[in-house]
């Protein structure tokens, strides 16, 4: 291939999906084994980087309170416990555990980082330009408006991923399912309340 | 750099597009562009403090009109592109149109000479410093006063290793702040946890 920047003068601008098929034929060219990664990594990105991973770290929490203590201590060996890993280069998991009084929110208005392997991908919201700039600074507003109205004795603590330390929020568990079993347990943890945008 | 992507507190944004069960995903598209540049960083072509400043030298019209993932590509090419890896005309030929990249990045810069370790409880000020290349410290922090509630293992100082520059490992702080600190009179109550590089802070 030529390797003079030589551009053509196009129009217009290549559809997304013309430029994500360029970058992949680039690294193709350079990463001999870049297809069978590829394939790989999607797999991955949607059916192992999925919620229901953090919600058994919870439940699991909540029926033994010794792994709870761990959890809380040290968060990516106790997730290990479970199999569950972070990569590499996020070297911290703080779990925030919620309390009648206390209520835990995670974001990031820089980019949008997550604990992913734990949580799952982002969601739209999470990564939109309303939540970003607006739930450090209104954050029982923007909670309320998700539809988590809070007591207005509860104090709310916005935590916001700025470094590759992650964060993932320790539900309470509902009163109703007092004495259920871990697996049904997990059945309830919510993507969402893993983020702190609801309670359960 | 005071760039777009810098959006904590800013203030016009309206209703969170709020939906339960959000897909991650819409489109094949996207789920490669995801992998495109995780692949890269498994490869040590990138690294994540590269990857997040391409994606903030975004031209600013270009990163708000662009989705989550068009931004992830648009910054995993430029620096295949910067690294050359490929040129951009050969992106265009490949891609059959224009393809926008990135703009340039200006200096990176190093650790801070002198650091100071600091404790569960130590209260702390963020320097007041304009950084023109990438930096972790959101804006809405810029000279204000918390307290140190934690501290993370050592990760590589974003501010060089996102140049390609030498960097040392060194602590990041949970930083509580109040809100009412941050934005006086113009926020609701809470506390503001932020995760703080060292070489951003002095004692308060």
């Amino acid at each position: 291939m030529d390797r003079r920047d030589t551009r053509q003068g196009f129009q217009r601008t290549a559809s997304i999906e013309q430029r994500v098929s360029a970058v992949e034929a680039a690294l193709k060219r350079n990463e001999a084994d870049a297809g069978a990664v590829l394939e790989e990594l999607d797999h991955m990105a949607q059916e192992q980087w999925v919620p229901r991973n953090g919600a058994r770290v919870v439940a699991r929490a909540w029926v033994d309170p010794a792994f709870r203590a761990r959890l809380l201590a040290h968060g990516r060996a106790a997730v290990a416990e479970l199999g569950l890993e972070l990569p590499k280069h996020h070297r911290h998991l703080v779990v925030l555990e919620n309390t009648p009084a206390i209520h835990n929110v995670i974001c990031c208005t820089l980019c949008s980082c997550t604990a992913f392997t734990l949580i799952g991908l982002p969601p739209d919201w999470y990564k939109d330009f309303e939540y970003r700039s607006r739930i450090v600074r209104q954050s029982r507003t923007v909670l309320k408006e998700m539809g988590l109205d809070l007591a207005p004795e509860i104090e709310i603590r916005v935590w916001d991923t700025t470094a590759d330390t992650r964060y993932m929020v320790l539900p309470m568990q509902p009163p109703h399912t007092a004495g259920w079993s871990e697996e049904r347990l997990q059945s309830v943890v919510t993507r969402d309340s893993l983020i702190g945008v609801s309670r359960l | 750099m005071d760039g777009m992507h810098d959006l904590g507190g800013k203030q016009g944004f309206g209703p969170i597009r709020y939906t339960l069960d959000a897909a991650p995903f819409h489109a094949p598209w996207e789920v490669r562009a995801n992998s495109l540049y995780a692949l890269a960083v498994r490869r040590g072509l990138i690294n994540m403090d590269e990857y997040r400043h391409a994606i903030e030298r975004m031209e600013p019209r270009h990163y708000l009109s662009a989705s989550y993932y068009e931004r992830s590509l648009t910054g995993l090419a430029t620096l295949c592109v910067e690294k050359g890896i490929v040129t951009r005309a050969e992106l265009e030929t490949m891609a059959q149109g224009e393809f926008p990249l990135a703009g340039p990045a200006a200096a990176g810069r190093t650790n801070a000479a002198e650091r100071e370790h600091y404790r569960p409880g130590d209260r702390v000020r963020v320097k007041d410093e304009y950084v023109p290349g990438h930096v972790r410290m959101p804006g809405y922090i810029r000279g204000k006063t918390g307290v140190v509630v934690g501290e993370s293992p050592a990760y590589p100082f974003p501010d060089a290793h996102g140049h390609g520059l030498h960097a040392e490992d060194e602590p990041t702080y949970d930083v509580r702040f109040r809100s009412e600190d941050l934005w006086p009179g113009a926020a609701d109550s809470a506390l503001v946890h932020v995760g703080v590089f060292e070489s951003y802070l002095e004692r308060a």
